[in-house]
């Protein structure tokens, strides 16, 4: 790895994209040799995408009408999105938004706008309230314990709260087309072709599943 | 912005997500829930690869996006096809296979 200067924009889409959330001079200064230390702007960033990524996806699950959550889970991609660029992965935040808030979601819309649910037909929103709650606590629980375990190997962040991402300079490249892009091309060729078949399998099962007559 | 941070967040949607699948009787809703499990575990991807200065991290979270997109169009493609039988998509009514 080297000592350098921060890992620049790539690609004018990038560019504008992450300069949208990028407009903080501290994510333009240069990295500290050993150890980066978020900047209050990026802290502050983080909070406030954090509670609207939890806002929103507490309303997926909440509301009565599909349509409304569908359009919560669109703005919880987006300050996902947001919050992939605070990490440095500057590809994903794009893909993110192109691939999964642009194309996934918006099949999402079409399919409840197809249906066409009338109010009475929505039925009820949810199920007994302490259900709910004791399913939420024992999952939260049970995903927050497998993660402590990882204690050994990231540090138990819990107990070293101030541990930050990443010791050491990233690689230029980090988190964008060109280092991205050489990963999957180079390393993880075999599952990137894989993918592509998964796609055109999922193609074909996909218009065969929704024909009236096959 | 610590790692705990990013993966309390991550374990956070995970949890909604879940409670989702599991409350809701609406399978559009239900498929929603499934696609905040997915980001979820792409946040913890990213943030664990943040932390190693490694790409691999990335790509995967890229599988997990396609494999999220092609899921997501299969399951409405049954949706639809459930919906064109049983004119209801609570999936409480649709146990057709039961018994």
């Amino acid at each position: 790895m080297r000592v350098g200067s921060q890992p620049k924009l790539r690609g004018p889409g990038l560019a504008t994209l992450a300069g949208l959330f990028a407009l903080w001079p501290s994510l333009a200064s240069a990295q500290a040799a050993t150890e980066y230390v978020p900047s209050t702007s990026e802290n502050v960033a983080f909070y406030l995408l954090a509670a609207v990524t939890l806002a929103m996806g507490l309303s997926v699950v909440l509301r009565r009408n599909p349509l409304h959550g569908a359009l919560s889970l669109v703005v919880s991609f987006f300050s996902l999105a947001g919050i992939y660029v605070l990490l440095y992965a500057h590809l994903l935040a794009t893909l993110q938004v192109l691939v999964y808030a642009g194309a996934i979601m918006v099949l999402f819309t079409f399919v409840i706008m197809l249906l066409n649910l009338q109010d009475r037909e929505l039925g009820e929103a949810r199920g007994p309230v302490a259900k709910s709650v004791a399913v939420g606590v024992m999952t939260f629980l049970a995903v927050w314990v497998i993660m402590t375990a990882q204690s050994a190997v990231v540090g138990n962040f819990l107990t070293e709260p101030t541990r930050t991402p990443t010791a050491g300079a990233l690689p230029a490249t980090y988190g964008g087309v060109a280092g991205v892009g050489g990963a999957l091309f180079r390393d993880y060729l075999l599952p990137f072709e894989l993918v592509s078949v998964l796609l055109l399998v999922a193609i074909v099962g996909a218009v065969a599943v929704a024909k009236k007559r096959i | 912005m610590t790692p705990g941070n990013l993966l309390t967040l991550a374990a956070l949607l995970f949890t909604i997500g879940i409670v989702g699948v599991i409350i809701r009787r609406n399978a559009l809703v239900i498929l929603m829930s499934v696609e905040l499990m997915l980001n979820a575990a792409n946040l913890t991807l990213l943030t664990f690869s943040r932390m190693r200065g490694d790409d691999g991290g990335h790509v995967l979270a890229f599988m997990v996006i396609a494999v999220a997109a092609s899921e997501a169009a299969v399951g409405l493609a049954i949706v639809i096809h459930v919906f064109r039988h049983f004119r209801n998509i609570n999936v409480d009514d649709v146990g057709d296979l039961k018994h």
